[in-house]
């Protein structure tokens, strides 16, 4: 990268402030998913005003942007995939505001997702989405991929509980959007921008809204024999109209190993466990369990215990917020998908995930937002094995086709990013592709700013794209 | 008064005939009267019979320069700025259809005629419902609701459209038929660009469909109303309710003198079902509630809430059973009911944080009172207020009055850090008074997304904030 360029970026922020070495860009060339791509240099804002200041050197040399939080993004949306300067808002993470009583927090991007609840439980309030991630993802990097988590189920996603965000756009203009009072007048812009992966311009500040915590909370291990059972016990849930505030699905292979590393109690013999939490009034939670219990029953759970304090509630979650990791212990590489269906669909779908495992020789573990339809299927495979690597391809190609034929979407939450550009062409015609690319290009005109991320570079393949093997050890997370 | 007929849309109007055929093109004055907006009349009025046909109609206006407004029961039309022109009324009630409806996965796709009305009808024998408890009820379409973006009571818990819109499809001004977002409830594929068509009033494009996450009927509903001798201590209720642990579907505040309003013969005519006699007075301020669960469930609320508003001083206070739904369709038909009230209803939303609707409240009220006028005000609990003054007449006594009224209201809501807009008043009013509320910064980057969407400006040009 050129060196002026560099130079420039240490006068404004330091000599701490950015990376260049060829060591400290190895650390940036990952995040969450199985793809990789290098930065040519790391900086580290510390303001608004920098980030002005950034953008308009990256204008001046041309060079490619890319906003980062903490880098456990799933779909390579915080990669500098065309190099350039990684945009990195770890030093950007002060609350800036709380107000109790109106429920609302201003924040600036780099603050992390479950330091924002700490900062307010005392006060009975909690920042509602919650990545499995939230102990490291920042709430600018959520904000970026409209971040989901268990509890979205009953509380929503990230762009339901953001009101406004303070941009810094790739023409290097910093401009308010939305606001802290509710409906104003014009576009829902803090509706487009939230989810927009980086692609619109990089945000600084976040205007929240606060959540109370629930009364009371009661959560309950469902355990099933057959899969089957336990994705029926889900679409009758549903269909009852019992809204639970979380309904995770784990199934035997999953669950066995994520017990050898967590230690949670789960049924080693077990086919599949739901992971189901009812919160809110003493006395509505008393019944929602109840009855939540009795459709677990009447789907022959062998058993459906209820965590009888904090404690056992805390493993019980542990085991399924760390079951990424622990899988990460057993194998070099997984690919994870997003897919989404409509959730009557639940039961074939998990039967065909399956079948098209065992077709192209996989054995394919299931941990997921089971009451929100958003699989997560996991396929194991060694990245050094180039015939194994080109059947994952294979096999993540016809699982989300599937869902696709099932009305579903290719990404409930981890974004499009770089890794499912080439499969946008499955949903969305040339002409919706063509308007979006206009939005896009409206904010980002020269497309300097997250460069071949959302769109597919080739026109109207949607095919699962083979790409250069990732380097083994790269997900051992 | 109409606008003269301009020539482009003569020529067009036997091509309109060729898309939608012969019986859904109206030329008859008396028709196109009835589609006028601020007294401009459009020069044509064409019903489509599908989303094909939207898309052809908008390319023929695209390539004749003609302006279009979608249009769907018309309750709501009175809303922004008269329009710069007007050419062409797609009219969008025959699309009518549900277009999929998976009761199951509380799950519904709906094409956007569809009146409100009838739609609710349908979810309910599945025991669901959307929660667009929103004036003008029972005339209004899905496709206008969603468009003019109307809030309702079920905000407090439910959120706005926003919060369960799932995906659209509509027809940009260029006449393509787009799409965004799915039908699933979880959903990150692409840009969101559905939520920019939610309270765009159809200067983006024209929705055609609208897929939505439905939600279970409670078991049971029961209602709480308390009243209070300010606006003060009725807040201090809401503000009560708000740290505790009960979670209401709804929680409204209504000012003095709502009372008077809604037992009013105007308001017998809108919603017939009568209001019970002594639920409301007059010189009371009072807070309304509605909470849903099983008979425990509403123990445990009616046992806090009656607490509570003791404790916040109220002067009295009662249930209210499922048998008086009335109550809450007149409170829910506000709007509607103060437009029937005076020939000169002005209508203000405020947009404020909870802990400012006391001030804005006394704020509102003492301006009125100054200018002379009559008002009254329903406030939602999270933070938006109806402000309505009711002049006697549309008197240039009474323009001049509300002008100062409402500018001096618009500034102490901004002195509050709120949002105001002035969605109702007599259409020749509009020109000297801040419709739209303040310029707002974030206009400019609005005007980038309409160049986007509607590069000819052909939708509803000069109706939307900012000039949009």
């Amino acid at each position: 990268m050129n060196r002026d360029l560099i130079r420039s970026l240490e006068q404004l922020l330091g000599n701490d402030g950015v990376l260049s070495s060829r060591e400290d860009l190895l650390l940036y060339e990952y995040d969450g998913s199985v793809e990789v791509a290098r930065p040519e240099c790391v900086v580290f804002p510390r303001s608004t005003e920098a980030v002005v200041q950034i953008v308009a050197l990256s204008n001046r040399h041309e060079v490619p942007l890319v906003g980062r939080g903490a880098g456990t993004g799933l779909s390579g949306g915080a990669l500098a995939r065309h190099g350039g300067i990684l945009v990195v808002f770890s030093r950007m993470n002060q609350i800036l505001g709380i107000d109790i009583e109106n429920r609302r927090a201003i924040v600036q991007p780099g603050v992390v997702n479950l330091d924002l609840t700490r900062a307010v439980e005392h006060a009975g309030l909690h920042y509602a989405p919650d990545p499995s991630s939230q102990k490291a993802c920042t709430i600018g990097g959520n904000v970026a991929e409209n971040a989901g988590g268990p509890h979205t189920l009953a509380y929503g996603v990230t762009t339901n509980h953001v009101l406004g965000l303070k941009l810094v756009l790739p023409t290097g203009e910093a401009v308010q959007i939305g606001s802290s009072a509710l409906d104003p007048a014009g576009y829902d812009l803090t509706g487009l921008f939230v989810g927009s992966e980086g692609t619109l311009a990089l945000v600084t500040e976040i205007t929240v809204k606060l959540t109370p915590l629930p009364e009371t909370i009661k959560t309950l291990l469902a355990v099933f024999d057959t899969i089957d059972d336990a994705t029926e016990t889900v679409v009758d849930i549903t269909s009852r109209g019992i809204t639970p505030a979380a309904c995770e699905m784990m199934d035997g292979w999953t669950l066995r190993a994520v017990e050898a590393y967590v230690h949670a109690g789960f049924p080693l013999d077990s086919a599949a466990v739901l992971l189901l939490e009812v919160d809110g009034l003493r006395e509505a939670v008393e019944e929602q369990a109840e009855s939540v219990a009795e459709v677990c029953r009447l789907h022959h759970a062998r058993e459906v215990r209820v965590a009888r304090d904090a404690q056992e509630r805390d493993l019980l979650w542990k085991g399924r917020k760390n079951a990424f990791g622990a899988i990460g212990r057993i194998c070099p590489t997984y690919y994870v998908q997003d897919g989404v269906i409509p959730r009557t669909k639940l039961p074939a779908t998990l039967r065909r995930i399956t079948e098209i495992g065992r077709k192209n020789g996989f054995e394919i573990g299931n941990i997921f937002h089971a009451g929100d339809g958003n699989l997560h299927p996991i396929i194991l495979f060694d990245a050094r094995n180039e015939d194994e690597f080109k059947r994952v391809v294979t096999t993540a190609g016809e699982i989300i086709r599937f869902c696709i034929e099932m009305g579903g979407a290719i990404t409930g939450e981890h974004g499009v990013g770089m890794e499912k550009d080439h499969l946008m062409p499955l949903l969305f015609s040339e002409v919706e592709l063509d308007l979006m690319r206009g939005v896009r290009d409206a904010f980002n005109p020269k497309g300097f700013l997250n460069p071949g991320k959302i769109f597919p570079t080739s026109k109207g393949c949607g095919e699962i794209r083979v790409r250069p093997l990732p380097l083994a050890g790269a997900m051992a997370r | 008064m109409s606008a003269p007929v301009s020539a482009s849309a003569k020529i067009s109007q036997s091509r309109f005939a060729d898309i939608v055929g012969p019986d859904h093109v109206a030329l008859d004055p008396e028709i196109l009267s009835s589609y006028e907006i601020d007294g401009v009349a459009p020069a044509a009025v064409t019903r489509p019979g599908d989303v094909q046909e939207v898309a052809e109609l908008v390319r023929l206006a695209a390539a004749e320069n003609l302006a279009v407004i979608a249009t769907g029961s018309r309750s709501k039309l009175g809303i922004g700025m008269p329009p710069a022109r007007y050419d062409v009324a797609i009219d969008m009630t025959r699309l009518d259809h549900i277009v999929a409806y998976d009761p199951g996965d509380l799950t519904l796709a709906v094409e956007a005629g569809i009146p409100l009305h009838k739609l609710a009808a349908v979810l309910a024998e599945q025991r669901q419902f959307l929660p667009l408890g929103v004036p003008f009820f029972d005339r209004t379409t899905v496709g206008g609701t969603i468009a003019t973006g109307v809030d309702g009571p079920l905000r407090q818990l439910f959120g706005t459209a926003r919060d369960y819109v799932l995906g659209m499809e509509f027809v940009t001004g260029e006449g393509n038929l787009t799409k965004s977002g799915g039908r699933v409830v979880k959903n990150v594929t692409g840009y969101d660009l559905h939520k920019l068509m939610i309270g765009a009033f159809g200067t983006l494009g024209i929705i055609t469909k609208i897929n939505f996450r439905t939600f279970p009927l409670p078991a049971a509903s029961r209602g709480f109303v308390a009243t209070f001798d300010s606006a003060e201590a009725v807040l201090d209720l809401r503000h009560r309710i708000a740290r505790s642990a009960l979670a209401p579907s709804t929680i409204e505040i209504l000012s003095p003198g709502v009372a008077e309003l809604l037992y009013s013969d105007a308001a017998a005519r809108i919603e017939p079902a009568a209001l019970p006699p002594n639920l409301l007075s007059n010189t009371k301020w009072a807070l309304t509630t509605g909470y849903v669960g099983s008979d425990r469930v509403l123990a445990r609320y009616e046992m806090d809430l009656r607490r509570m508003a003791d404790e916040a001083g109220a002067t009295g206070a009662a249930v209210l059973s499922d048998d008086l739904r009335a109550a809450w369709v007149r409170k829910r038909e506000f709007i509607p009911i103060a437009l029937a009230s005076s020939p000169a209803t002005t209508i203000m939303k405020l947009s404020v944080l909870p802990t400012r609707l006391a001030e804005m409240l006394d704020r509102g009220a003492a301006e009125a009172a100054r200018a002379g006028l009559r008002c009254v005000a329903l406030a939602r609990g999270v933070g938006v207020i109806y402000f309505a003054s009711l002049p006697p007449d549309p008197s240039e006594e009474s323009r001049a009055k509300i002008s100062g009224a409402t500018a001096r209201i618009a500034a102490a809501c901004s002195e509050f850090a709120g949002n105001s807009t002035i969605p109702w008043c007599p259409a020749k009013w509009k020109s000297s008074l801040a419709v739209w509320g303040p310029e707002r910064a974030d206009f400019a980057q609005m005007k980038k997304l309409k160049t986007v969407f509607d590069p000819r400006g052909i939708f509803a040009p000069g109706r939307f904030a900012g000039g949009l």
